[in-house]
C-alpha cells in the first residue's frame, strides 16, 4: 500500500507538470484528468474513500466535462494565444518559476522541520463525513448551495449571447469585433 | 502502512507550488483557470491529509466545500471566459487589460 | 409701550422677507403697501416708544434671546434704548420711512421695483440693530449688513459696469476700516473678556490710564472704522462714487443710515475716546481737514448729485469735528437736523433728476422754480438750512454750535474754528451755486412731468422739519433752549467750555452769520441768471484737481493699487503656492507610481499576490 502511495504521488506530480507545460489545451485537461484520478487514488490509500469518488466524479468527472465543453466551443488553435515559443524564452518563466520555487522552499522548510508524524490507517466513512456535514456545518452546506446558486445565475447572466458587455466609459474600439 | 502525515502535506505543496507556476507562467486564460484548480485540488489534499492524520471527518468536509466552491467558480470562470472571447476575440489574458489605473 | 422694542427691529426684516419670497406674485401696489408700510409702522412704533421713553429716560434693555456662548463669549441679541439710539432710531424710521414713501413712486416703473425694496428694508432693520445693538458684536453685525446693504444698492443698476464698480469700490474701501474696527474688538475682548458696549465702557478708565499706549491703539482704530464708514479723510473716496445709486438710495444712505453710522460708534463708545486724549484730537483734525476739503471739491462739481455727496462729507466732517470736541450733542443735534435737509435734497434732486430725463448736470437745467415750484421751495429751504443762513434755518442752529465750540470748547482751538468758518463759507457757497444753477437762469429744458403726491409730501415734510427741527435747541443768548443737549446729556458727558463769555459768543456768531450770508451773496454774483455753456467746462490743473476730490483716487492708485499690482505681477507664482503645488506633485508622482502597478495585467496581479505570500509567511516564519 505505501509504495503505491509513492508511485501515486510521483505520477500525480508528473502529470501536473505535464499540464502547465503543453501547449495544447485538450492535452493539459487529459493530464489534469490523469493527476486527478491519482490523487483519487492517494485519497483511497489515506482513508477516505467516500472523498476518492467524489475526485473522479466530480472533479474528473463533472469539472472537467466543463472545461472540455468551453474548449470544444472556443477553440480555434493551438496557436490562439501567442505563446507559442514560451518556453523557449526563459525571461518569460524564469522568474514566475523562482517565485514558486521560493514559495515552495518556504513551505517546505517549515514542513519539514519538526520531524514525522505517521498517520494512522483509519477509514473515516461517508456515513461520519454525511452526519458530520449535516450537523456541525448544516450552516456551511447552506452557504455553499447559496454560491452555487450564485454561479448557476452568474454563469448563465455571463454566457447570454449578443451581449457586448463593455463599460460605459471605456472606448468602443472593439464595436467591430 | 507507515506513511508519514508530512508526506503527504509536501504531495499538497509541490502541487499547489506547480499550479501556482503554471498560474504565472502561461498566458492562455483556460490554462490559468486549470492552474488554479490544481491549486485548489491541492488545498483539498492538504485538507484531507491532516484530517487522516487527526482521525477526523473535518478534513474530508472541508474538501466537500472546496468541491463546491471550485464548480460555482469554475461554472462562473468559464462564462467569462467565453465573455473574454467574444470581446477580444482570443483567450490571451494580456490583451484583456482595458482595467489599467 | 418700551416692550415693543423688538418689533421695531424686526418689522422692516419681515418686510424684507415678505417681498423677497413673494415679492414677484403681488402686484407693485402691494409690494409698495408691504415695503412702505412696514417701515411706517415701524417709524410709529418708534414715536409711541419714543414718547414714553421721554417720561422716563433710564436706559431700557431688552434681551431677545444669547446669541451663542463660546469660551466665555456670550453675546446676547439684545436691544438698549437710551437717548442716543432713540435719537437715531428715530431719524432711521422716520426719514426712513418717508424715503420709502418717495421711492414706491420713483422707482415705480423700474424692472427691480421689489428687489429694490427688499435691499432698502434691509439696510433700515441692519442699521436700526447697529445702533441698538447692546454688545458690539451685535453692532458689527448691523455695521458689515449696511456694508454689504449698501453694496447691494449702489450696484443696484447692476447692468451698467461702472454702477458694478462704484458698488465694489465703496464695499472694498469700507472693508479697510471695517478690519480696523475688528481689530478694535479683539483688543476690547481681550482686555475686558466681553463685548458688552456697557460693561466696557464702565470697566475702561479704571482700566486703562488716561493716554496709555493700548487705549490709544484701541480709540484709533475704532476711528479706522468710523472713517471708513463715514467716508472721512483718507477713506472718503467711496461716497462720491456711490451716486450710481438711485436718488432715495443716495437720501437714504446719507441722510439716515451708513455714514452716520462712524458718528454713532464714537458717540457710543465716547469713553474709550476720552481716556485717548490724542485720538479725539484727531477725530476734530479729521473733521475739519475733511470738511474743507469735500466742501472745496464740491464747488467744482457738475453733477448735481456729486456736489450733495461731497456736501455730506463735509457736513458728517462738521460731526466728526464735534465728535472730536467732545461735543457730543452738538454732533447729534446736526446729525438729527443734517438727516432732514441732506435727505430733503437728495430727494429733490433725485425728482429733479428724473423729470429732467435723467439729465445730472446742473449745467443743463436752469429756470425750473417756475416750473417745479415745490420741488424748488422745499430744495430752498433745506439749501438755506445747509448753509446755516442765520436765525430762521435749523442748520444755523445746529452748525453754528459746533462752529461756536470749536473755538470754546477746552479742546478747542482757533485753528478748528477758523477751519469750520471756512467750511461754512464754502458750503453756503456750492449750496447756492447749485441753487441757482439749477432752478435760475435761462432754461436749457422742459421738465417731463411733476412729480406725484408721493414725492412731493415727503418733501414737505421734511422741509418743515429742516426749517423748525433748529427751534428745539436754541443758544443761550437766544432764548437759551436746550431740549437736545439735555436729552443727549442723560447718555453722554457735557461739552466743557473754556469761553464762557456770552458776548463773545455773539461776536462768533456774528462773524458766522456774516460769512454765510456773504457766501449767499457771492454765490448770487457768481452764478445767478449767469449764461453758462451747458457742456463740461474746460478745466485748468487746480479746477480738475478739486474736481476729482483733490485726486485721491489717483493718489490711492499709485500709492497702493499700483504697487500691489506689481507685486501680483511679481508674485505671479505665488510663494505659499508653491508648497501647495509641490504637495499636488508629489501627489501627482506617487499616483502615477501606484497606478503603474494597476497595469491591467491579471498575470502582474497574480504575481504581486504569490510576492505577498512569500513576504507574509518569511515574516511569519523567519522573524
Amino acid at each position: 500500500m505505501e509504495i503505491l502511495f509513492y508511485i501515486a504521488g510521483v505520477l500525480a506530480i508528473l502529470s501536473t507538470v505535464m499540464v502547465i507545460a503543453v501547449r495544447n489545451a485538450v492535452h493539459a485537461l487529459l493530464y489534469l484528468i490523469v493527476s486527478l484520478l491519482s490523487i483519487s487514488v492517494i485519497f483511497f490509500i489515506l482513508g477516505a474513500p467516500f472523498i476518492a469518488a467524489l475526485e473522479v466524479i466530480v472533479y474528473a468527472g463533472a469539472i472537467m466535462v466543463l472545461f472540455v465543453f468551453v474548449i470544444m466551443m472556443l477553440y480555434v488553435d493551438s496557436s490562439n494565444s501567442n505563446e507559442k515559443n514560451i518556453f523557449i524564452k526563459p525571461k518569460t518563466w524564469i522568474g514566475p518559476s523562482i517565485i514558486a520555487l521560493i514559495l515552495m522552499a518556504e513551505m517546505l522548510y517549515m514542513l519539514l522541520g519538526e520531524g514525522y508524524h505517521p498517520m494512522p490507517h483509519q477509514i473515516i466513512s461517508p456515513a461520519a463525513v454525511g452526519k458530520l456535514m449535516f450537523t456541525k456545518y448544516a450552516l456551511v452546506v447552506d452557504l455553499a448551495g447559496f454560491l452555487l446558486t450564485a454561479g448557476i445565475v452568474g454563469a448563465y447572466h455571463l454566457g447570454q449571447k449578443e451581449r457586448k458587455i463593455l463599460h460605459r466609459y471605456l472606448t468602443d474600439k472593439n464595436e467591430n469585433l | 502502512m507507515n506513511i508519514p502525515m508530512e508526506y503527504g502535506l509536501l504531495l499538497a505543496v509541490i502541487l499547489f507550488c506547480i499550479g501556482l507556476a503554471g498560474l504565472l507562467i502561461r498566458r492562455n486564460i483556460i490554462f490559468m483557470l486549470l492552474c488554479i484548480e490544481i491549486m485548489l485540488n491541492a488545498a483539498g489534499v492538504a485538507f484531507v491529509v491532516a484530517g487522516a492524520a487527526w482521525g477526523q471527518a473535518e478534513g474530508q468536509v472541508m474538501f466537500i466545500f472546496i468541491l463546491a466552491m471550485a464548480a460555482a467558480e469554475v461554472s462562473v470562470g468559464l462564462a467569462l471566459i467565453i465573455q473574454l472571447f467574444k470581446q477580444t476575440g482570443s483567450l490571451d489574458v494580456t490583451n484583456a487589460n482595458k482595467m489599467k489605473g | 409701550m418700551k416692550e415693543l422694542l423688538w418689533l421695531i427691529v424686526t418689522l422692516p426684516f419681515a418686510g424684507a422677507l415678505i417681498l423677497a419670497f413673494g415679492g414677484r406674485k403681488f402686484p407693485h401696489a402691494v409690494s409698495a403697501i408691504i415695503g412702505v408700510g412696514s417701515v411706517s409702522l415701524s417709524a410709529i412704533l418708534t414715536l409711541l416708544v419714543g414718547f414714553e421713553f421721554l417720561g422716563d429716560t433710564t436706559p431700557f434693555l431688552q434681551v431677545a434671546w444669547q446669541w451663542f456662548d463660546v469660551y466665555g463669549l456670550s453675546p446676547d441679541i439684545a436691544f438698549r434704548l437710551d437717548t442716543v439710539s432713540l435719537i437715531f432710531i428715530f431719524i432711521i424710521t422716520f426719514v426712513g420711512a418717508l424715503i420709502h414713501l418717495y421711492s414706491a413712486e420713483f422707482m415705480w416703473k423700474d424692472e427691480g421695483f421689489v428687489r429694490f425694496f427688499v435691499f432698502m428694508n434691509l439696510f433700515i432693520g441692519l442699521m436700526l440693530i447697529l445702533v441698538l445693538a447692546d454688545n458690539l458684536l451685535l453692532l458689527y453685525l448691523g455695521w458689515e449688513g449696511v456694508g454689504l446693504c449698501s453694496y447691494l444698492l449702489i450696484g443696484y443698476w447692476y447692468k451698467d459696469p461702472k454702477n458694478g464698480y462704484a458698488a465694489r469700490k465703496a464695499f472694498i474701501v469700507t472693508r479697510i476700516g471695517d478690519a480696523a474696527l475688528a481689530v478694535s474688538f479683539y483688543i476690547l475682548f481681550m482686555t475686558f473678556n466681553t463685548l458688552n458696549i456697557q460693561d466696557i465702557l464702565t470697566a475702561a478708565p479704571g482700566t486703562w490710564s488716561l493716554g496709555s499706549g493700548i487705549a490709544m491703539a484701541t480709540a484709533f482704530l475704532l476711528l479706522g472704522g468710523a472713517v471708513g464708514k463715514s467716508a472721512q479723510l483718507p477713506l472718503q473716496t467711496w461716497l462720491p462714487d456711490a451716486m450710481a445709486a438711485p436718488s432715495p438710495v443716495s437720501a437714504l444712505l446719507h441722510a439716515a443710515t451708513m455714514v452716520t453710522a462712524g458718528v454713532y460708534l464714537i458717540a457710543r463708545t465716547h469713553v474709550l475716546f476720552e481716556i485717548a486724549p490724542t485720538a479725539q484730537h484727531t477725530v476734530a483734525i479729521i473733521g475739519a481737514a475733511t470738511l474743507i476739503i469735500a466742501g472745496m471739491s464740491a464747488l467744482y462739481q457738475h453733477d448735481i448729485k456729486k456736489v450733495l455727496a461731497y456736501s455730506t462729507i463735509s457736513q458728517i466732517g462738521y460731526m466728526f469735528l464735534a465728535l472730536g470736541l467732545g461735543a457730543w450733542s452738538a454732533a447729534l443735534f446736526h446729525f438729527m437736523i443734517h438727516a432732514f435737509f441732506k435727505a430733503l435734497l437728495f430727494l429733490g434732486a433725485g425728482a429733479v433728476i428724473s423729470v429732467m430725463r435723467d439729465e445730472h448736470n446742473m449745467f443743463k437745467m436752469g429756470g425750473l422754480w417756475k416750473k417745479l415750484p415745490i420741488i424748488f421751495w422745499t430744495f430752498l429751504i433745506a439749501s438755506a438750512s445747509l448753509s446755516a443762513l442765520p436765525l430762521i434755518t435749523a442748520g444755523y442752529y445746529s452748525k453754528d454750535k459746533i462752529i461756536w465750540l470749536a473755538f470754546a470748547s477746552d479742546k478747542g482751538s482757533v485753528g478748528l474754528w477758523l477751519a469750520a468758518i471756512v467750511g461754512a463759507f464754502i458750503t453756503a457757497l456750492y449750496t447756492f451755486r447749485m441753487v441757482f444753477l439749477t432752478f435760475f437762469g435761462k432754461p436749457h429744458a422742459e421738465p417731463t412731468h411733476r412729480p406725484g403726491w408721493m414725492i412731493t409730501i415727503p418733501l414737505m415734510v421734511l422741509a418743515f422739519f429742516s426749517f423748525a427741527g433748529g427751534f428745539i435747541e436754541l443758544p443761550q443768548n437766544m432764548g437759551n433752549l436746550t431740549l437736545v443737549s439735555d436729552f443727549v446729556e442723560k447718555t453722554l458727558p457735557v461739552a466743557t467750555l473754556s469761553v464762557l463769555q456770552p458776548f463773545t459768543e455773539l461776536i462768533f456768531q456774528i462773524i458766522s452769520s456774516i460769512v454765510a450770508i456773504g457766501a449767499v451773496f457771492l454765490a448770487y454774483i457768481l452764478f445767478f441768471n449767469k449764461p453758462f455753456p451747458a457742456a463740461e467746462p474746460q478745466r485748468n490743473a487746480v479746477q480738475r484737481f478739486f474736481f476729482k476730490g483733490w485726486d485721491f483716487d489717483l493718489l490711492y492708485d499709485k500709492v497702493i493699487v499700483t504697487p500691489m499690482i506689481f507685486l501680483a505681477m511679481i508674485n505671479k507664482k505665488d510663494i505659499i503656492d508653491q508648497f501647495y503645488t509641490g504637495l499636488a506633485c508629489i501627489t501627482r508622482q506617487l499616483n502615477a507610481l501606484l497606478s503603474a502597478t494597476q497595469n491591467g495585467q491579471l498575470r502582474w496581479y497574480a504575481m504581486v499576490v504569490a510576492a505577498g505570500a512569500i513576504i507574509i509567511l518569511t515574516i511569519i516564519f523567519f522573524p
